[in-house]
């Protein structure tokens, strides 16, 4: 059975005043992503991969053509729907972490359940269970100052899947991480990916994330190069 | 949401401990201030009223009208009856006549000649009718610095500053030289039973206290007084009820044209009364404004380097769906937050300090040295119930304040570039 299209991106560009002139960002992007894919947005710096990650996750809108996001015009979004489209359906990751410092472990996860009005248990049980996925119940009293980096992009990880989203985007997440921890943090994604059919989009040009997409989509100058699905046949 | 507020306000001390200080020094300060203006000011009122204006006050039209010069000669006629009359008709005052007036006092040496001489200014009080309150009312027994009170015709009272002056001593005696409310010379000796101390520049620089009776044979005021003075019984003036009296006893005197009519006052409508009752609020009000104002500004900077120091956090509870509205009202309960501690330990400290003023005071009658105001030579801090709210109005409004100017930068954060600035 096909998947179901969470993501439809039809003649869509975007662009940006610089000085009196403008700047194109992405020209004319025409796209589809399925529920439970697991692709990257590759391509060197200034190709637009994060201009797309940003309008797919309802931080910016296109200035011409259209994107949905699970059946929600981006474009006509107000702010208070796009902050609610954030809060329930998309995850972020981001190359720094980002975790609250004086928080602890276990309250950073929690966070977002705060703002979706869970009550204490119901947050208690998610968030042990987010937290078991990426393997740091061990931590859930330590603050962010005590844990290694790829500690810390565990807890992200955990943070940006404890509301289930049905969208994660993960802007360069192994960028600060040593190799083994990349490897690692990339295969719980993938693992997540296929025991909860989220929806994980990359935007990265690391080779060791490459290796373990499903679906890459090259970018060059804000206009789609390339897009391919992967045989993983030779990895596994 | 509130407990995970509260976590981080406690935890970051980034965020807490600088506007707890601001917050608790503004406070305190606010806290002092109202308690020391309050003290002065209760203390002056009702030095005013005791030595000078009463709660009420009646003297003749004429001499209302010059009553800085204590004209003798404008007094009162038939004040026994007068005040008899007060007294059935406003049982719950109690009244009084007394007599001020200028003279000069003459101190002998061994052999009668002229030792010292100076001009001084004399009270005239009822100080030997049994139930009579007025020693009291000049806390005469507090003030004694040597000597006791008048017991005897002839007797009277020395300010402490004249004794030192002319270097008297009690039992020596003095030639009082002043003028009749007819117009003519007089001349009577006293006696000085006691040296005082009232505390009050204006008074302890040069005054005579002696018995209402000894002034009337001393100046010729037989059933004369140059002023009667009404006094609640509560001890506290109400400017309600003392209008209403006022108004009821000027009536019956209206349509006279005699200018030796007597006319009531209130204490508020004596001369520059009316500002001091107002001044005590209105120099709280200011302090207020001064404080709700510096505070703001440095919190509000506070608030701006904090937002600098948070721009990650605001970031990713924007990324995380967190609205702006719903940021910047975390902002402000945060503000109010800080700013109840900050005010909580603010008003304690304040309250310790008042306390300590209160119950020590301050001297200050080195300022007071030529004033003719009636103020307390010590000045000392009085603890009211307000005291304890106050402080919160500067204390939560500054913090408030500040924190609400420099929320209004997340509403300037631009959602598209977070990733970019997430990315540091």
């Amino acid at each position: 059975m096909e998947n179901r299209s969470l993501i439809s991106i039809s003649n869509l560009s975007k662009r940006f005043k610089v000085g009196n002139g403008e700047f194109l960002a992405l020209k004319n992007i025409n796209l589809s992503i399925a529920e439970g894919e697991f692709t990257g947005l590759v391509g060197p710096s200034g190709s637009g991969k994060t201009t797309l990650l940003n309008i797919i996750g309802s931080l910016d809108i296109p200035s011409d053509g259209t994107a949905e996001v699970l059946g929600k015009s981006i474009s006509t979004l107000s702010h208070k729907q796009a902050a609610m489209l954030r809060n329930l359906n998309i995850g972020f990751i981001f190359q720094t972490y980002n975790l609250l410092p004086v928080y602890t472990v276990f309250e950073n996860v929690e966070f977002a359940l705060l703002l979706q009005k869970k009550t204490f248990a119901e947050r208690k049980i998610a968030v042990m269970e987010a937290l078991d996925w990426v393997g740091l119940t061990d931590k859930v009293k330590s603050k962010p100052s005590q844990l290694s980096g790829g500690e810390c992009q565990r807890v992200a990880i955990a943070r940006a899947m404890v509301k289930r989203p049905q969208i994660v985007l993960a802007d360069e997440p192994s960028a600060n991480l040593d190799a083994k921890n990349s490897h690692h943090i990339v295969q719980t994604m993938k693992r997540l990916n296929k025991e909860l059919k989220t929806t994980f989009i990359f935007a990265t040009h690391d080779e060791k994330v490459m290796q373990y997409l499903d679906r890459i989509i090259s970018l060059k100058d804000g206009e789609i190069e390339k897009d391919e699905f992967v045989n993983h046949a030779k990895n596994e | 949401m509130i407990k995970f507020l509260f976590k981080g306000v406690i935890r970051d001390r980034g965020r807490s401990v600088l506007p707890i200080i601001v917050v608790s020094i503004g406070a305190m300060f606010t806290v002092i201030l109202h308690c020391w203006i309050n003290g002065i000011m209760v203390e002056s009122l009702t030095m005013n009223a005791n030595f000078n204006n009463g709660h009420v006050k009646i003297n003749t039209r004429a001499y209302a009208k010059e009553a800085s010069q204590m004209p003798i000669d404008l007094a009162i006629i038939g004040v026994n009856k007068l005040t008899k009359e007060l007294k059935l008709s406003n049982p719950d005052f109690d009244w009084v006549h007394r007599t001020r007036f200028g003279a000069l006092i003459d101190f002998p040496d061994s052999i009668g000649e002229t030792r010292a001489q100076g001009p001084v200014t004399g009270w005239a009080i009822d100080l030997f009718s049994s139930g009579s309150n007025e020693a009291d009312r000049f806390n005469i027994s507090e003030a004694l610095v040597s000597g006791k009170i008048p017991a005897k015709s002839s007797e009277a009272l020395l300010s402490i500053d004249l004794a030192q002056k002319f270097n008297i001593k009690p039992g020596e005696e003095f030639t009082l030289f002043g003028t009749s409310m007819d117009g003519s010379m007089v001349f009577r000796n006293f006696s000085v039973s006691g040296i005082v101390r009232f505390g009050s520049s204006a008074i302890d620089r040069g005054a005579i206290i002696i018995d209402i009776s000894d002034a009337q044979l001393a100046l010729q005021m037989e059933d004369a007084a140059s002023e009667i003075l009404g006094f609640f019984n509560t001890g506290k003036y109400n400017d309600e009820i003392a209008n209403n009296i006022a108004a009821s006893f000027n009536k019956k005197y209206a349509s006279s044209m005699d200018e030796f009519a007597p006319e009531m006052i209130t204490f508020k409508q004596q001369e520059g009364m009316a500002d001091l009752l107002n001044i005590s609020e209105t120099m709280s009000s200011i302090f207020i404004f001064v404080f709700v104002f510096a505070m703001s500004v440095v919190l509000w900077n506070a608030g701006l380097l904090g937002s600098l120091r948070r721009f990650n956090e605001f970031g990713v509870r924007l990324a995380l769906g967190e609205g702006k509205n719903h940021i910047y009202k975390t902002i402000i309960f945060e503000g109010v937050f800080v700013g109840l501690i900050g005010t909580m330990i603010g008003t304690a400290i304040g309250l310790l300090f008042s306390y300590i003023l209160q119950e020590k005071g301050l001297d200050i009658s080195g300022m007071m040295k030529n004033s003719t105001l009636m103020m307390p030579a010590v000045a000392r801090a009085s603890i009211t119930p307000s005291a304890i709210y106050i402080g919160f109005i500067p204390g939560v409004l500054s913090m408030v304040l500040g924190s609400a100017l420099a929320g209004i930068r997340i509403y300037k954060r631009k959602t598209a570039s977070l990733f970019k600035e997430l990315e540091v």
